[in-house]
């Protein structure tokens, strides 16, 4: 097994494949980087920002800064990690994240996130926006409410199901989720129970119908452990199964 | 030769748009109020029923802001307390009562009191002595300035614990893993 080559995170030397993101190889290596629209099984999409590191000095997005040796990476700083607090605290503020009454609540990837840098707050003003719920669909609920534009649901639907039936639409502030049909209701599109898209949301806009609240507080997904070693356990490894 | 008494913190606490929960969460620390008394004594608080706030080191705000009392109250506790915290969902992020903040005001009364199916010649309270409500729901720090705030709903009593007494012990409070909850 030839040596893989090697770049600098936060001191570290993190062993990469040509082709990784900054993101993904220090994943691989066991190094945490907080990131909330970022997937294992899609393309990077590079919108949430909360991977923001500074790559040789420079913030950018460490889903979508290819790993390279020769750059230098800081992540785990607290001027970074202020910076994704603040990201999560605006998520928070513009949608309607009301967990005590969520069924996604402990199996949240943004509360999750939340809990893991210490947010304890919002700090900016809420905008309670109006966002109508699309009940339409036997099997599932849309709740626009909680929707953070992550777009896994848009790339799941796209890269995988092959199907096209999310969306967003809309620019700055009034960008928003939509259903591709006709009728722009969920039951008029050709999303099913199977769908890779139906089960990818991070937060609670698409839920299944009839299993809410079917895990005991104390027994939900991040119940059992903190997000940043739940990311570690799940990173596909990059010296394990290197064929090259 | 005895000792100087150490001055005890003085705390205040109350309840606007919540349910109480977190009052009853904070209770929920069980037999370590006996050590928190050592420590500590209560000014306004629903446990005293002292009905107006002195000089505090520490208040301790519930619920969130509905109507004009509320406001009227927070700044109480905002101008009488040294250090303000923000407890529970409902102070923290506006909770269950900000759910009717995308609704109307004048028709959620409307429909609560007149034209709800159960009731007959309903009608909108309008005695003087009721405060007025609010056209939204607001989270505390959108009113005053917050020193801490404690999420959950309620928090849990170990949270609670936790926060004050690193906050008497002279620490900054923090809440790791498994403390702090949304839900």
């Amino acid at each position: 097994m030839k040596e893989l080559p090697v770049f600098l995170l936060d001191g570290a030397e993190v062993p990469y494949r040509p082709g990784q993101s900054v993101l993904q190889a220090a994943l691989a290596a066991g190094h945490y980087i907080p990131h909330l629209c970022y997937h294992p099984d899609f393309q990077p999409h590079g919108s949430c920002r909360v991977c923001t590191a500074k790559v040789n000095g420079h913030t950018v997005a460490s889903c979508t800064t290819m790993a390279d040796s020769a750059v230098e990476v800081e992540s785990d700083t607290e001027e970074l990690d202020d910076l994704r607090r603040t990201l999560v605290q605006m998520l928070f503020a513009e949608g309607n994240h009301f967990c005590p009454s969520c069924e996604k609540s402990g199996n949240c990837g943004l509360q999750a996130l939340g809990y893991d840098l210490g947010v304890m707050t919002a700090g900016f003003r809420h905008l309670f926006p109006d966002r109508p719920v699309d009940a339409s669909h036997p099997d599932f609920l849309l709740d626009f409410n909680r929707c953070i534009l992550c777009e896994l649901c848009v790339r799941a639907s796209r890269e995988v199901d092959g199907k096209n039936v999310f969306s967003l639409a809309g620019r700055g502030i009034t960008k928003h989720l939509i259903v591709n049909s006709q009728s722009g209701r969920l039951v008029d599109s050709e999303i099913a129970l199977s769908d890779k898209a139906a089960e990818v949301c991070p937060v609670g806009v698409i839920l299944r119908k009839r299993i809410g609240f079917v895990t005991p507080i104390g027994q939900r997904r991040f119940d059992r452990s903190p997000i940043s070693k739940q990311a570690l356990e799940d990173a596909p490894r990059t010296g394990a199964g290197c064929d090259d | 030769m005895t000792e100087p008494a150490i001055r005890k913190l003085r705390v205040a606490t109350t309840s606007l748009a919540g349910c109480f929960g977190c009052h009853m969460s904070f209770l929920d620390i069980d037999e370590r109020l006996f050590d928190l008394l050592d420590k500590i004594e209560f000014d306004r608080s629903p446990l005293t029923d002292i009905k107006t706030c002195g000089p505090c080191d520490i208040g301790i705000v519930e619920g969130g802001i509905c109507n004009a009392e509320n406001v009227h109250v927070l700044r109480e506790f905002r101008a009488n307390c040294k250090i303000l915290i923000a407890i529970g969902a409902c102070a923290v992020t506006g909770g269950l009562p900000a759910q009717r903040n995308h609704l109307d005001l004048g028709q959620c009364l409307q429909e609560v009191y007149v034209t709800e199916p159960s009731v007959t010649d309903g009608m909108i309270p309008n005695d003087p002595e009721l405060p007025l409500p609010l056209d939204k729901v607001h989270p505390l720090h959108e009113v005053v300035s917050i020193d801490y705030f404690i999420p959950g709903c309620p928090p849990s009593a170990d949270a609670i614990w936790k926060f004050l007494t690193d906050l008497i012990e002279g620490r900054t409070p923090k809440l790791g893993y498994g403390l702090i909850q949304y839900d």
